[in-house]
């Protein structure tokens, strides 16, 4: 790859997409990424990416987006490989023997020639276009495994101890074509279509930013991966935020004491650190379907942030409410299966299995009354769809008038609220509702709500 | 300091340090930027090693600052020799307060600390601030003046400022998020675990006198313990010290007997062990 002759709006263009998905980049970032393409050069795509990386990223989560970001504005190739595309045989053929020998460089190649071949779609402009779905559904790489397998094995590659890792070190290699072969439709829509566009659209958000409502089995398995590092920023900065609370009066028998190293003069004021007893946490969790996603990756979160509290308890409902407090210690260690074990161990539904806030927000207050008291801050957490039943205002009324805070977070977009069996607006009445949708919403809400 | 990214690898590797693409660029563009690198990634990839390298690499000292829970001022910046100045007090020479004054805060009674010392002297420095993430965050804010103007100020003496700009290296295990500001001022590197044909390498580098295919069934075999799911995931550290142990048992190849035997070295936690030796079939023998 040759310097681009746009090579400074290339730049901006991608830093631009960047920000579009919530990356925060400043001036001096692109000045910097800027001097960074200037002293590396474009001849070198890997040396690029890293550089920019380095000037533009403060952290790592964002790597995986900005990955494939550069990959719309940093192509590998332009325009159709040169030369024949072999056949679906042909190709599968030769994806095996690059899968058998590990040959990344030719891995990317065969991807590039099997979204040629096999994922084009449509013919007249506006209709036509590049598939990965396609392309993977017609070449199947998942099914040359064994082939791939023998093949190695033949060739004396199986032997020996390591000769048991041999499938899941294969399956991990037909997992990364994959990636290039999504990627690399991508960049033919983008030729098509713009890259602007599809860097927008076609580039999946962070994690953090996926709604808590949609997200897949895999995307919710990424998400509770995020919970400790997201646990440590929170921690962080509610650390900081106790320390200027806290920052206080001038203890002046210390400040004398310190004094007698400078003969006296009392030079450096000591202050008196006032010492607030941390507060108590209660959880109410609706855990029906719906939300299901949304309340265990939040009790999850507040697990990890346990130590921030004087007290946490967690009360999980559906039509009826138990505490699960004791569950949860349990979930830091499987985190996958807490979700499973609350719904198996709890007692949450009376005779039938939706959601009633009404029943299950009575039931707390009077059964677990004592657990609120004028330090406790009260997180509710489900979408208020009370599938039609009576939504106890009094019940909640009588917990916000107990308790110093009562915050309940909406998964559900803003717009939704009221609509339909949704109660939102008659809770919003009494107590804050906030919409938290995703990972990251959820974050500046702790972060900011909780009390220090 | 380097002329090409090729270069910088090519050095650090004659250290005995292998620079992965992203290290190696990183560590160029920090030089010809002139900006802070802060290296980020999990215990034992080499964040630390990887400062030395850069200081043998350029001839420079290596000043060190090991973060710490509780490390203040006084041991990052500066101190003045309380016991010292007493003592000088106390001696009493025939002078005013005055002059007393001004002479117990002069140089001779101060005690200078790890930023203080990369700004002073003229050689090549390489600073290395270690562990960034265990100190508390009041030190982010003293970092953050240092690392703006690479100056000082000593009320007493005046404001000290570099005349050669040290190459300065953060570490941090993420254990606490920096400050955006302080990540602001540095350029970023992630080190992860290295890809396979690179920490073979490192791995025949480290353990001279490993066999080629016992050194490849060793990374292999990391390889797949990372993958599962595990407490703490073996890092490079544990794949040298594994290597260590096999070459010292004499081994030549790796057997499930010798694997269960040694995978305490590669995993620290019981429970790990387990799990590890149940996904590796290690139990059937
Ligand atoms: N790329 C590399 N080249 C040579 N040696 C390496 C490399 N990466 C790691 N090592 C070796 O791994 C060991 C651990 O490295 P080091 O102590 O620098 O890790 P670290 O990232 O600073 O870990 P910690 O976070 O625990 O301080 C060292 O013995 C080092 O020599
Ligand atoms: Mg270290």
């Amino acid at each position: 790859m040759t310097a681009p002759a746009d090579a400074t709006a290339r730049l901006t263009g991608f830093v631009a997409a960047l920000r579009a998905h919530g990356v925060r980049i400043g001036t001096g970032e692109t000045v910097d990424a800027a001097q960074a393409a200037a002293a590396l050069g474009f001849a070198d795509r890997v040396l690029l990416r890293e550089g920019l990386a380095a000037t533009l990223l403060h952290t790592t989560d964002q790597r995986r987006l900005f990955d494939a970001v550069f990959d719309l504005y940093f192509p590998r190739g332009v325009g159709a490989p040169e030369g024949e595309t072999g056949d679906r045989d042909d190709l599968r053929d030769r994806l095996a023997d690059a899968l058998a020998a590990g040959d990344d460089i030719l891995l990317a190649q065969l991807a590039v020639e099997a979204v040629d071949g096999l994922g084009g779609y449509g013919s007249s402009p506006g209709s036509d276009g590049w598939s990965s779905y396609q392309t993977l559904e017609r070449l199947r790489p998942q099914t040359l495994m064994a082939r791939v397998r023998d093949d190695v094995r033949r060739q004396g590659g199986g032997e020996g101890f390591t000769g048991r890792l041999l499938e899941d070190e294969i399956r991990r290699r037909i997992e990364a074509f994959r990636a290039l072969v999504a990627a690399e439709a991508r960049r033919r829509v983008a030729e098509r279509r713009g890259r602007d566009e599809i860097a927008r659209r076609a580039v999946a958000p962070t994690a953090d930013r996926v709604d808590f409502l949609y997200a897949g089995k895999d995307r919710l398995a990424e998400l509770r991966r995020t919970v400790q590092p997201l646990a440590r920023k929170l921690a962080t900065r509610l650390a900081a935020r106790r320390r200027r609370a806290s920052r206080g009066t001038i203890d002046l028998r210390r400040t004398l004491r310190g004094s007698l190293s400078t003969g006296g003069v009392p030079m450096r004021p000591v202050l008196r650190r006032r010492r607030p007893a941390r507060p108590e946490l209660v959880l109410l969790c609706d855990v029906s379907g719906s939300v299901a996603g949304f309340s265990d990756f939040t009790m999850l979160l507040v697990q990890a942030l346990h130590d921030q509290f004087s007290k946490v308890r967690v009360f999980a409902f559906v039509n009826r409410i138990d505490e699960i407090t004791g569950l949860l210690d349990h979930g830091a260690a499987d985190p996958e299966g807490l979700g499973a074990r609350i719904r198996a161990e709890a007692t949450l539904t009376g005779w039938h299995g939706s959601s009633d806030y009404g029943v299950a927000l009575g039931e707390f207050a009077e059964r677990y009354a004592g657990a609120v008291g004028p330090r406790t801050t009260v997180f509710v957490l489900g979408d208020a769809r009370t599938n039609m039943s009576d939504p106890n205002l009094a019940a909640v009324r009588q917990i916000a008038e107990r308790a110093r805070h009562v915050h309940w977070l909406n998964p559900e977009p803003r717009a939704q609220w009221g609509t339909g069996d949704s109660a939102a607006y008659a809770y919003a009445e009494l107590v804050a509702m906030h919409e938290c949708r995703n990972a990251h919403q959820l974050g500046a809400l702790i972060g900011r709500l909780l009390p220090v | 300091m380097f002329t090409s990214v090729d270069d910088v690898s090519a050095r650090l590797a004659e250290t005995g340090y292998l620079a992965s693409p992203a290290v190696a660029t990183t560590v160029f563009l920090a030089d010809r930027l002139g900006k802070p690198l802060l290296v980020e990634g999990p215990a034992g990839v080499g964040k630390t090693e990887l400062a030395k390298a850069v200081a043998a690499v350029a001839g420079a000292r290596l000043v060190r600052l090991q973060c710490y829970e509780g490390v203040d001022e006084s041991r990052a910046l500066y101190e003045w020799n309380h016991a010292k100045q007493l003592l000088r007090i106390s001696a009493g020479r025939d002078e005013t307060w005055d002059e007393t004054r001004t002479d117990i805060f002069s140089e001779e009674f101060l005690l200078p600390r790890p930023l203080l010392t990369a700004i002073r002297g003229d050689e090549p420095t390489v600073l290395l601030i270690d562990e960034t993430d265990k100190a508390d965050v009041e030190v982010e804010g003293l970092l953050l003046e240092v690392l703006s103007d690479f100056q000082v100020t000593v009320p007493e003496l005046g404001t000290i400022t570099a005349t050669r700009r040290p190459f300065v290296v953060l570490t941090s295990n993420a254990s606490r998020e920096l400050s955006e500001a302080l990540r602001r001022r540095c350029l970023f590197l992630h080190i992860g675990f290295p890809d396979e044909e690179l920490e073979r390498r490192i791995v025949r580098l480290k353990v001279p006198g490993i066999d080629a295919a016992l050194a490849k069934s060793v990374v292999r075999v990391v390889g797949a313990l990372r993958a599962m799911d595990l407490r703490k995931v073996p890092s490079v550290a544990e794949t040298i010290d594994w290597a260590r142990t096999l070459l010292a048992l004499g081994a030549g190849t790796l057997d499930a007997t010798l694997v269960r035997d040694t995978l305490g070295v590669i995993l620290k936690h019981q429970d790990d062990v387990q799990k590890a030796a149940a996904k590796l079939d290690l139990d059937a023998v």
